[in-house]
């Protein structure tokens, strides 16, 4: 019999169908694991184990009457950039100190709508602004899986929503949201072992999410399967008209286009993924992935997204410039941290140095100065020309196949500690992820095979805009084929 | 005759530029669901997104949209069918979201003119450069404590036109006339009530000077002018500064200042050190905002008749000259009321009644047109009695003066005091013989080539007749006895 | 473009965030490293091309003008580091 905790969230649901187990049992699962394992990972910032529990109690009493929604009972992590209703949000910063919103984000209201039990807030990196979860006012999270050789050190999950990955990896909730800027999902979705998708921009609302860059930001779900994901995400997206950016488009059942497998599908391989320096492991499993596809009946086709190269530099004045402009409201004034100050400027100062964190801090001076008196036309409007050509790249690609092949990282997860010396090396994990965030184009990261250490590579897929079908459909036959099936080594149930 | 101010060197010019910001009317904000009235208790009409708390997110009023169009419409400028939002940078207590949604690059409304009428009763045309949508901010009260000042949102988010005139402003006149005409405008279209007491429409002033001909100097910005009366004030007094800094050798910086209506003088308000840095760029949570040219197309269809037509129609139709007719049209409410009591009867008697009696007594009684106490169609019915001769011009007087008083109108005062004008020639002829009889040495005078004496007769006998005399038969018949 | 000392100064005091000046130097050195990695966007012909802002996909929705919000005042207040009855307060600014 599989520990509950073992369960993937579609067999979770099944058996509270069949009354197998009731919602509190599931629940009061995870809750013991928390409890067990959070010392370590340090997935959770605030653990919300009576609200669980009585959401639990009234999925039990729904599922009873017959009238379950789609998640009912099934306890998930909510990223802590979600603005929860009475419950503490911290966007992993000092800055917001004790806020407890009084409003719930549309995603997670429309999953509480749905049935599911909120464990707590998953870690994260600062205002999601990292790839390792290191830069957390919270403490960082530690990646579950552990190098073969060398097990003591304690890895990253990747970022910036690296408590939610590592709950789902270390099997402390069944699935998480997310948020992805620049990778902020898929990464860690890689780096943890676990699948995670970044949606269509605008496919979810961005209403209620403590904003990063707003032309970027989009929520997203982790699970350990791609059906989970594919679940959990129906649950998340549809229109909100209190967000303009959201897309005024009926949700697909993606589920079931989990099962529609890729024949006579044709399948991109972007060349300028392909990098010299290129771990011969990551290639393989890419290689490897395409096979897959291939005995499925998808057809490779060889395409170039010219701009690739670029993606970083632009997304490292994009997004810095809307969040100087974003994270201005945190100044002490109506809500959070404040530092006192002998005149109003100094109030904001002493608040903001004392709240924000360094890499924060970094990215809003970059952020400010590119968008300073003289520099507009040489960064940001430059950059977001170039934003111009990286879709213009995509949507050529997109005449020619249906979706994109590549790897989500060019690396499996690394140590704490290791890339902090010099913050563009840690940007550089985000090199393939992040010209899906600038067209906002979907993106689906599989876990398709382990490196030599033993520790997790995922598989990327990219899609047409709103045609995550597609990309559910080529990420199950991924899934399916690789049968990754290896487990980190911290978990629950596993003696710590 | 131009307008210049006298400086040891000679004649100065005054170049003038107004960015008026005006509230506009809506039940709601601009990007929120927040009310937007007057006047409500400090912090209740706030939503969490004017409070800019986190995660939350502008969507913007199609009424303000609209009432923006309609402006634009109203000053014969040029619609942007696309425009933009960008962010405005910059900390302030007032401003929660550490910026302002604003438009920077791509308004709303491009190019526009406003003609204005000046005193001697020439007009000139007033460039509008552009009109934009941006939020208003909150409200900060400085004076509730020593060490503290409080803030009220209840004004941040609510939608603000910034109507920017092009520098063809030469003089406090011209300056007040076009604030004016622009007010009367704003407030036909229903689009911002002009209220500047009351803040919902506020000028920032633009002043250099410059000798005649030459290029332009630098110009300082007197900022949040809430008055017309202190906007050509501080006009005359911020330009008298510069002429004294040019004079004496030194060179105008510029810089924003406020208007200290006490003292008759602007101060300097931020220093070049904090000279805000914007950093301007489109809001990445809104998109460009285009507009339907058919829904424009209703907006414009929609419009009332506005100032200038509505003078033009008033000149042509009644007869009227161009002063008198710029005078009843400059509120809409009067224009009506006028063209009530016009209808039907003598126009320039109407508007003699109106611009005349009926403005005397507003004024007297502290009233509006919108509650006056004598109604267009009672004011009517006045001059109905003098033109079928129930009355004459001087007994009206009186009756409109008893039906301000009273609320009643014209038939009851009339017949209560029985006012009816005499028109029997006999009486007539019994009171002038009276009259004559008593003043036989001025018969004689008169006829001995005093002709002016001849209104001293007409008044006698219209004393004799307690004022009721038809002044038509009292003529005739004192020039029968007098021949 | 690099930055000097009295830049970083400057951007900071525009962000309004304090930095310590034993800071500064570490902060200059961290900034321009990542100014000089953004600069290899300037290799690119960007002649003709339109800036993207955001998701192209459609046109500003407008809502309708009602009043749908506001009067949440306690609610609006209830997490002020500092609330003067109806009020937030700040340190008394002069204009």
């Amino acid at each position: 019999m599989t520990a509950l905790t073992d369960l993937t969230l579609t067999a979770a649901r099944d058996g509270l169908a069949r009354r197998a187990f009731s919602a509190a049992e599931l629940t009061e699962a995870h809750l013991a694991a928390i409890e067990a394992l959070n010392p370590r990972i340090n997935a959770f910032i605030t653990v919300t184990a009576e609200r669980a529990r009585a959401q639990a109690a009234a999925a039990d009493a729904a599922l009873a009457r017959g009238e379950g929604g789609p998640l009912a009972g099934l306890p998930i992590a909510i990223k802590d950039l979600f603005c929860t209703e009475g419950v503490r949000t911290t966007a992993g910063s000092r800055i917001l100190g004790p806020f407890v919103p009084p409003y719930e984000s549309t995603v997670t209201a429309q999953l509480r709508r749905d049935g599911a039990v909120f464990l707590g807030k998953a870690n994260l990196d600062e205002f999601a602004m990292g790839s390792s979860n290191m830069t957390s006012a919270y403490g960082p999270v530690a990646n579950p899986w552990r190098r073969r050789q060398d097990a003591d050190a304690v890895l990253v999950p990747g970022g910036s929503s690296g408590g939610s990955a590592a709950a789902v990896a270390g099997r402390l909730a069944l699935g998480a949201t997310g948020t992805d800027t620049g990778g902020s999902i898929r990464q860690p979705a890689s780096f943890c072992g676990v699948a995670g998708i970044k949606p269509t921009y605008g496919r979810c609302s961005r209403w209620g999410i403590v904003a990063f860059a707003s032309s970027l930001d989009q929520a997203g779900p982790f699970a350990r399967t791609v059906q989970d994901c594919a679940l959990l995400l129906r649950s998340m997206a549809g229109f909100d008209p209190k967000d303009s950016t959201s897309a005024e488009l009926a949700v697909p059942d993606f589920v079931a286009a989990c099962g529609r497998g890729v024949r006579g599908l044709r399948i991109g391989v972007p060349r300028e993924y392909r990098s010299d320096g290129m771990a011969g492991e990551i290639e393989r499993l890419w290689q490897q992935g395409l096979d897959w596809l291939r005995e499925a009946g998808a057809e490779i086709v060889d395409v170039s997204l010219p701009h690739t190269k670029y993606g970083l530099a632009t997304y490292y004045i994009v997004a810095p410039a809307e969040a100087s402009s974003n994270l201005a409201r945190y100044d002490g004034v109506r809500f959070g941290l404040r530092e006192d100050g002998a005149d109003l400027t100094e109030l904001y100062e002493r608040t903001r140095g004392a709240g924000f964190g360094a890499e924060v801090r970094r990215r809003v001076l970059i952020g400010t100065y590119v968008l300073s008196a003289g520099y507009y036309d040489a960064y940001y409007l430059r950059a977001q020309k170039v934003r111009a050509l990286i879709l213009r790249d995509f949507t050529e690609a997109f005449r020619e196949v249906d979706a994109l092949l590549t790897p989500t990282t060019p690396t499996a997860a690394f140590a704490q500690g290791e890339k902090m010396d010099d913050p563009i090396t840690m940007y550089l994990n985000d090199v393939f992820t992040v010209p899906a965030n600038m067209a906002g184009v979907p993106g689906l990261s599989v876990p398709a095979g382990l490196d030599a250490q033993g520790l997790p590579l995922g598989l990327q897929v990219i899609g047409r805009p709103f045609d995550e079908e597609t990309v559910f459909a080529v990420g199950s036959v991924l899934e399916r084929a690789a049968g990754f099936d290896a487990l980190p080594a911290v978990r629950a149930g596993v003696p710590g | 005759m131009s307008y210049s101010l006298q400086g040891a060197s000679g004649p100065w010019e005054v170049v003038i530029g107004l960015e008026v910001h005006a509230q506009v009317i809506s039940r709601a904000k601009l990007f929120s669901g927040a009310a937007t009235a007057f006047g409500a208790a400090p912090n209740t009409q706030v939503s969490f997104v004017d409070a800019a708390f986190p995660g939350m997110l502008p969507v913007i009023n199609r009424e303000c949209v609209a009432q923006a169009v309609r402006t634009g419409l109203g000053l014969n400028a040029h619609i942007n069918l696309v425009s933009r939002f960008d962010r405005k940078n910059y900390f302030y207590a007032d401003l929660p979201a550490g910026y302002q949604i604003s438009q920077y690059q791509h308004p709303i409304v491009g190019a526009g003119t406003i003609e204005i009428e000046l005193p001697d009763g020439s007009t000139k045309d007033i460039g509008v450069t552009r009109l934009h949508l941006e939020q208003d901010a909150g409200k900060s009260l400085h004076d509730q404590h020593p060490t503290k000042s409080y803030i009220d949102l209840n004004r941040a988010g609510v939608a603000l036109m910034e109507i920017v005139s092009e520098p063809d402003l030469r003089s406090p006149e011209e300056a007040g006339a076009y604030l004016r005409k622009l007010r009367t405008i704003l407030r036909y279209l229903g689009t911002c009530d002009g209220n500047m007491e009351e803040g919902s429409m506020r000028a920032d002033v633009n002043v250099s000077v410059r000798k005649h001909d030459e290029a332009f100097r630098t110009r300082c910005e007197v900022k949040n002018v809430n008055s017309i009366r202190f906007v050509m004030q501080a006009i005359e007094a911020e330009a008298r500064r510069q002429i004294d800094v040019w004079e004496g050798g030194g060179t105008v910086e510029q810089e924003t200042r406020l208007f200290d209506a006490a003292r008759g003088l602007t101060r300097s308000m931020r220093s070049k050190e904090d000279a805000h840095d914007y950093r301007y760029f489109p809001d990445p949570d809104l998109l460009p905002l285009v507009l339907d040219e058919d829904w424009v197309a209703s907006l414009r269809a929609g419009l009332p008749e506005l100032p200038d037509a509505k003078r033009a129609r008033f000149m042509q139709a009644y007869g009227l000259p161009a002063y008198d007719s710029g005078v009843l049209v400059a509120e809409q409410a009067t224009a009506d009321y006028y063209e009530t009591v016009a209808r039907g009867r003598d126009p320039k008697l109407a508007a003699n009644w109106v611009m005349g009696d009926l403005f005397a007594a507003l004024n007297r009684t502290g009233r509006g047109i919108e509650d006056s106490p004598v109604s267009a169609a009672v004011l009517g019915q006045l001059l109905d009695r003098m033109a079928d001769a129930t009355i004459n011009g001087r007994i009206a007087k009186e009756v409109f003066e008893a039906m301000v008083e009273s609320g009643r109108d014209a038939d009851a005062i009339i017949a209560e005091r029985g006012l009816r004008q005499v028109t029997d020639t006999g009486a007539i002829d019994a009171a002038v013989a009276q009259v004559l009889a008593a003043n036989a040495d001025k018969v004689a005078d008169y006829k001995g080539g005093k002709d002016k004496l001849f209104g001293f007769f007409v008044g006698q006998v219209m004393k004799a007749m307690a004022g009721k005399g038809n002044p038509a038969l009292v003529n005739e018949a004192l020039r029968r006895h007098l021949a | 473009m690099s930055l000097d000392p009295a830049t970083v100064r400057r951007i900071a005091r525009l962000a309004r965030i304090h930095v310590e000046e034993g800071e500064v130097a570490r902060l200059q050195q961290e900034l321009n490293g990542i100014l000089g990695w953004i600069e290899q966007l300037n290799e690119i012909d960007v002649t003709d091309v339109e800036p993207l802002t955001g998701a192209a996909h459609m046109a500003l929705r407008m809502r309708e003008d009602a009043v749908t919000d506001g009067g949440i005042r306690d609610a609006l207040l209830a997490n002020a580091p500092e609330r003067a009855g109806d009020f937030f307060a700040v340190p008394k600014v002069v204009e």
